[in-house]
C-alpha cells in the first residue's frame, strides 16, 4: 500500500516537473518551438532531474544511515538495564525490537522491550514525515531554481545528454563496484584462514582433510592445521576433470562448429544450432544424475568387462560429463568465429583449387584461431568453476590420484562440503573455502584475461 | 598514365586464334531472378578478353561461372554449355577442384591469407603438391613473385604477413598467388578497382606481360582500362551479351546502339 502510493507520487511528481518545463520553454517562444536552442522536452527533462535527483540523493543517504540515528535515539531512551548489557547483547536486543517495531503483531514483550520498540516507531513516524517533507522541498526547489533558468537559449540538451552519461556510468558502476565487494570480501576472509594456516603449507600441502582440523588457538592448532589443508590433491583433482572434459569439448565442439559454419546447409544449421544451445540451457544438476546414475555405472561395468576397476565415482565419469555440457560453448563460440573469417578468404582459397578441408585446415583455422582459443579459455574457466556435476558424480574423497578411473574432489566440490552445514563462521574450516575461491577466482581471471588478450592482439590479422 | 598508354593491344590476327573456353547459351538464375540470358562468348588463348558494362550487367556472374566458383552460391543456377578445351566444365565427371587449378582467380578486393608473403604464394603449388623438394617450391615463390611484379620489394621479409603489404602489393600478391599453381586461364574480377592509379599501371603492365603465358580474363569498370589491355572486349547489358569483338572496334566502331551508348557514358 504504502509503496503503490510512494510510486505514485513520485511518477506524479516527474510527470509534472516535466511537463511543467515543457510548457515553460514553449510558452517563452510564444509557440513557434523552432527559435529554442533545445527541443522544448529537454527543457522538460532538465526540470525533471533537477527537482528529482537531489531528492533521491537524499532518499537514499537516509535509507542508509536512519537505523544509526534511529538506534542512538532508542538507547537513550533505555534505563540501567540496558546499559548493563555488553555491546554485542545491545545490538541483538536493538535488533530483535527494531524487528517487532516492523510487525503489527508484537506479542509478549517486556516493558523494557516495548520502551524500545515504541521508540523506533515514534522515531519513524517522526523522522520519515520530516524526510518527506524535505524532499518535497527539494522537488519543489529544485524545479522551480530550474525554471527560472529557461531560456530559448538556454542549452538543456547538453544537461540532459550529460545526465543520460552519468546515469550509463553509474549502471556500469554498479557492476563493477560489486564485482570489487565480492573480491575484497574473499582476500579478507582468505587473509584470516591464512593467519591459522601458513600460505604455503595451503597452497603446497599434499594432504587435504579438513574434518581434523583443530579448532582452537596457538601453536599446536597450527602445527595440525598446516598438515591437513594441503590442497594440492584437489587443485589435481580439478585439473585432471577439467582436462578430461576439454579433451571432450574441443575436438566435439570444434567439429561441430565447422560443420555448422562450413559444410551445414542453412536449414540444417537453422534446425542444428538451436539444438546445440539447448546443452547449454540444461541445469547442471540434471548433467549431475546424468552423470551419477547413467554415465558413472555405464563405466563400471564397461570397466568390469574388460577388468578394470573403476570407482562408482569417478573422475572419468564427471569429466566425460563436464565436457559434454561445455560443448555448446567451444561450438557457438567457435561458429561465430569462422563465420567471421571473410567470404573473401574463402573465395581466395577455392579460386586456387582448394578443396573445402583444405581451405578450413590450412586458411579458416589458422585465421579464427586466436577466437577458437579463446572460445577454448572460457570453457575452460566454466569447467573449473562448474560444482553440481561433480558434487554428484566425482566424489568427496581428496585423493591425489592421475588415474581418471578413481574418485577425485574439486575445489568447488571442498567449497560446497566446508560450507554445508552448521559451521562456526570463524573456524578454520569455513575460512578454507574462501581462500579455495579465492584460488578459483584468481585462475578463472587469469584464464579470461589470457583470453582476452589474445583475441585483440590477433583480431586485425584479417580485414 | 605513361606506363600504361605505350601497352595498347596490337592488331589481333584472326588465323592465329585458338578458342581456349567458350560459353553457349548460358544462362544464370539466382533463385527466381534470371541473372545471365542465353551468352555465347569464346575466350581465345594467350589474348586479354575485357568484360565491361554498367554495374549489375552479369559481367561479373559469366566470369564466375567460368570456374565454377558460383557453386558455393546454394541459390545460383547455370545452364547451358561452358567449354574448357573442347570439355564441359560443368560435367559430372570434372572435378572443380582441378578445374579451379586450371582457371585461377583474383578477386575485386585484394584477399591475402594471414600467412606469410611466402606461405601465400606457396599454397596453391602445395595442396596440388607441385613440388618435389623445398628448392622446387622456392624457385617456384621466387619466379612467381618476379611475374608478378613484386620481387624486389618483398624479397627481404618473405616470412612477414602478407596482409602488412599496400593495397597494391596485396593485389599483386594475390596475383602471384593465382600464377603460382601455373593455371591455363587467369579471371581477373575488377582486380584494380581497390588501387590508386599508379598501382593500377603496375598492374596494367602486368597483366600485358602475362598474357604471354595465360589467357586473361579481366571483369572491368573501367573503360580505359578494358582499351589500355585488352585485345578482346564484350559488353553486357542487363544480362545479355550485347556486343563482342576486337577492342579497337568495339571503342571505335561499335555495332550495337547500347554499345555506343555505353562507350560515350551516356548509360551506365
Amino acid at each position: 500500500m504504502q509503496i503503490w502510493l510512494t510510486l505514485l507520487v513520485v511518477i506524479a511528481a516527474s510527470g509534472g516537473l516535466f511537463y511543467t518545463g515543457r510548457s515553460r520553454a514553449l510558452a517563452i517562444t510564444n509557440g513557434d518551438a523552432t527559435t529554442l536552442h533545445s527541443k522544448p522536452a529537454f527543457h522538460g527533462g532538465m526540470l525533471l532531474i533537477c527537482g528529482i535527483l537531489p531528492a533521491a540523493f537524499v532518499f537514499l543517504v537516509w535509507t542508509f544511515v536512519s537505523r544509526y540515528f534511529a538506534d542512538a535515539s532508542v538507547a537513550s531512551l533505555l534505563g540501567e538495564e540496558f546499559k548493563a548489557l555488553t555491546e554485542l547483547e545491545q545490538g541483538a536486543f536493538l535488533r530483535s525490537a527494531f524487528g517487532f517495531s516492523q510487525s503489527q503483531n508484537i506479542g509478549d514483550v517486556t516493558a523494557v522491550e516495548l520502551t524500545a520498540i515504541e521508540g523506533y516507531r515514534n522515531f519513524y513516524n517522526f523522522s520519515n514525515l520530516v524526510v518527506q517533507l524535505i524532499m518535497a522541498g527539494l522537488v519543489i526547489g529544485g524545479g522551480y531554481l530550474a525554471w527560472r533558468q529557461i531560456r530559448v537559449d538556454l542549452r538543456a540538451r547538453q544537461f540532459v545528454e550529460g545526465a543520460v552519461s552519468a546515469a550509463l556510468i553509474a549502471a556500469s558502476g554498479v557492476a563493477i563496484l560489486t564485482t570489487l565487494g565480492i573480491v575484497l570480501s574473499l582476500i579478507f576472509e582468505s587473509i584470516n584462514f591464512f593467519q591459522k594456516v601458513p600460505f604455503f603449507d595451503f597452497l603446497f600441502g599434499t594432504h587435504w582433510s579438513p574434518q581434523s582440523a583443530f579448532e582452537g588457538v596457538g601453536s599446536e592448532a597450527t602445527d595440525r592445521n598446516s598438515e591437513v589443508f594441503g590442497a594440492i590433491p584437489i587443485f589435481a583433482g580439478t585439473l585432471l576433470i577439467t582436462t578430461i572434459a576439454i579433451l571432450v569439448a574441443a575436438p566435439i565442439g570444434l567439429m561441430s562448429a565447422i560443420y555448422l559454419s562450413d559444410y551445414a546447409t542453412p536449414r540444417v544449421r537453422a534446425a542444428a544450432k538451436p539444438i546445440l544451445e539447448v546443452l547449454a540451457g540444461i541445469p547442471t544438476v540434471v548433467y549431475g544424475f546424468f552423470a551419477a546414475l547413467t554415465v558413472a555405472p555405464f563405466l563400471r561395468n564397461s570397466g568390469e568387462a574388460v577388468g578394470l576397476s573403476v570407482s562408482s565415482e569417478s573422475a572419468l565419469a564427471a569429466g566425460l560429463v563436464m565436457g559434454i555440457m561445455i560443448i555448446p560453448f567451444v561450438s557457438s563460440l567457435s561458429d561465430d568465429v569462422i563465420n567471421s573469417v571473410p567470404q573473401s578468404l574463402r573465395d581466395g582459397s577455392a579460386g586456387l583449387g582448394a578443396t573445402k578441408s583444405e581451405t578450413i585446415r590450412r586458411v579458416i583455422l589458422p585465421a579464427a584461431l586466436p577466437g577458437i582459443v579463446s572460445a577454448l579459455m572460457l570453457a575452460i574457466s566454466r569447467a573449473i568453476g562448474e560444482t553440481m556435476i561433480v558434487v554428484m558424480a566425482a566424489g568427496l574423497s581428496a585423493n591425489l590420484t592421475a588415474n581418471p578411473l578413481e574418485a577425485v574432489t574439486t575445489v568447488t566440490v571442498q567449497i560446497v562440503t566446508l560450507l554445508v552445514g552448521d559451521q562456526e563462521f570463524d573456524s578454520a574450516k569455513t575460512l578454507a573455502a574462501f581462500a579455495l575461491g579465492l584460488v578459483l577466482f584468481c585462475v578463472t581471471l587469469m584464464l579470461n584475461v589470457v583470453a582476452l588478450r589474445v583475441i585483440q592482439k590477433y583480431r586485425e590479422q584479417y580485414d | 598514365m605513361s606506363v600504361a598508354t605505350d601497352i595498347l593491344q596490337p592488331s589481333v590476327k584472326t588465323a592465329n586464334e585458338t578458342v581456349k573456353m567458350s560459353g553457349r547459351n548460358v544462362s544464370v538464375h539466382y533463385g527466381e531472378k534470371q541473372a545471365l540470358f542465353d551468352v555465347d562468348l569464346d575466350i581465345v588463348a594467350n589474348q586479354v578478353i575485357s568484360l565491361i558494362g554498367p554495374s549489375g550487367c552479369g559481367k561479373s556472374t559469366f566470369l564466375r561461372c567460368l570456374n565454377r566458383m558460383n557453386d558455393t552460391i546454394d541459390i545460383c543456377k547455370v545452364s547451358g554449355e561452358i567449354n574448357l578445351e573442347g570439355q564441359d566444365i560443368y560435367d559430372k565427371a570434372i572435378d572443380v577442384v582441378e578445374l579451379r587449378a586450371r582457371v585461377g582467380m583474383v578477386f575485386q578486393k585484394p584477399n591475402p591469407f594471414p600467412k606469410s608473403i611466402y606461405e601465400n604464394v606457396a599454397y596453391g603449388p602445395r595442396i596440388h603438391g607441385m613440388t618435389r623438394t623445398k628448392d622446387e617450391l622456392d624457385e617456384i615463390v621466387t619466379s612467381s613473385l618476379r611475374r608478378a611484379g613484386l620481387w624486389e620489394e618483398v624479397k627481404d621479409r618473405l616470412d612477414q604477413p602478407g596482409t602488412g603489404l599496400s593495397g597494391g602489393q596485396q593485389q599483386r600478391l594475390c596475383i602471384a598467388r593465382a600464377i603460382a599453381t601455373k593455371p591455363e586461364v587467369l579471371l581477373m574480377d575488377e582486380p584494380c578497382s581497390a588501387l590508386d592509379p599508379i598501382a593500377t599501371a603496375i598492374i596494367e603492365e602486368l597483366i600485358d606481360e602475362l598474357r604471354e603465358n595465360f589467357t586473361i580474363v579481366i571483369v572491368t569498370h573501367s573503360m580505359q582500362q578494358a582499351a589500355r589491355v585488352s585485345q578482346k572486349t564484350a559488353f553486357f547489358h542487363l544480362g545479355k551479351l550485347i556486343e563482342e569483338g576486337p577492342t579497337e572496334q568495339i571503342f571505335t566502331n561499335p555495332h550495337h546502339k547500347k554499345t555506343q551508348d555505353y562507350i560515350t557514358g551516356r548509360i551506365g
